[in-house]
């Protein structure tokens, strides 16, 4: 056998390697997985009604951290899991000077006040009409929950429901640092 | 056959033909036209849907959207600005074709490349093959094979 057809003989399994590197890369990440450009980034400011009529503003949250909790009644279960360790962290930490908001996502108003009486919200939650606010967070689909620093910052962002060690890891964090 | 060929690389052409050729020119200016906000809906991604673009998914979310857009393009933003914005909020992820520059533009050069390289790979196979001699001529046979040959065949036919 001559030494071309040796070579042209491995050449075709051996195409197939690069191909079968990059499926096996493809599969293993997470199409859903996108960074947020907007860590690290001041958070768009805003301004809604809160579902008991107050209003509700992120601009005279300065100097405070923010947590913000995107939501839908209709996000079973992701959001009803999260929903008593959110009242929960805010309960704990809402004397040290943690904001805690609820926007609720395309949701209609009777279900969205149902499930806010189910779990006892007391921290604000305010609808998002035509997702204005939502668009301007980056948000892909509900529950996500974004971390405000004092200045005003986009520090984090999870995707999905929160647990309480990433709720209180997150927020004493933030908590620590200077104003 | 050779209108099946010129028909098969038209329709390999027009395949490969980048996606913005097909978007059609800006709108008119003044009041924000449909078509405008259709542009602009079609380079961006659904949300919620992902492989749709804003203009064609029938979504809550799109038509939120495509609100958006309408009431940026309307309070005078240009569309490159109106991407500009979703980019800045989604991350480049929210165009349906990748931007033309850096690692990105891998994605719009390699399946030309892959096509040139695959034209010039078959062309060689089929030059060669072509050029292949027809099989070796047999060897000559001896004479002694040669009369038994005849012998035989002469048995056979009454």
């Amino acid at each position: 056998m001559s030494g071309r057809s040796r070579i042209l003989r491995w050449a075709i399994p051996l195409a197939v390697v690069p191909v079968l590197v990059l499926l096996a890369y493809g599969f293993r990440t997470d199409p859903r997985d996108i960074p947020s450009p907007l860590l690290g980034r001041p958070a768009s400011p805003f301004k809604l009604t809160a579902f008991d009529g107050k209003p509700v503003a992120l601009e005279s949250l300065r100097g405070q951290v923010v947590v913000v909790n995107f939501w839908a009644s209709w996000c079973y279960p992701a959001c009803y899991e999260e929903a008593p360790t959110l009242e929960r962290a805010w309960k704990a930490y809402k004397d040290r000077g943690l904001v805690m908001v609820g926007v609720n996502y395309q949701d209609k108003d009777e279900p969205a006040r149902r499930f806010l009486t189910q779990f006892g919200h007391t921290f604000p939650n305010a609808p998002d009409p035509g997702s204005r606010v939502s668009v301007d967070f980056g948000v892909y689909g509900v529950p996500e929950t974004y971390f405000i620093d004092k200045k005003g910052r986009v520090r984090f962002k999870q995707v999905g429901p929160v647990s309480d060690e990433m709720l209180k890891s997150q927020i004493e964090r933030l908590l620590a640092e200077a104003a | 056959m050779r209108g099946l060929i010129a028909l098969a690389v038209l329709a390999v052409l027009l395949g490969a033909a980048p996606p913005a050729l097909a978007a059609g020119p800006a709108g008119t200016k003044s009041p924000v036209s449909e078509d405008t906000v259709h542009e602009v809906a079609s380079q961006l991604r659904c949300v919620v849907c992902q492989s749709l673009s804003v203009a064609d998914s029938p979504s809550e979310t799109a038509h939120q959207m495509k609100d958006i857009i309408r009431e940026r393009l309307t309070a005078g933003e240009s569309p490159e600005q109106v991407r500009a914005y979703f980019v800045e909020k989604y991350g480049t992820w929210i165009l349906l074709s990748p931007p033309r520059q850096g690692f990105n533009l891998l994605v719009w050069i390699v399946p030309f490349v892959g096509l040139g390289l695959g034209l010039v790979l078959v062309l060689i196979v089929v030059r060669r093959w072509s050029r292949r001699p027809a099989a070796p001529a047999a060897p000559p046979l001896d004479p002694a094979m040669r009369a038994r040959i005849r012998r035989e065949m002469a048995e056979r036919e009454p």
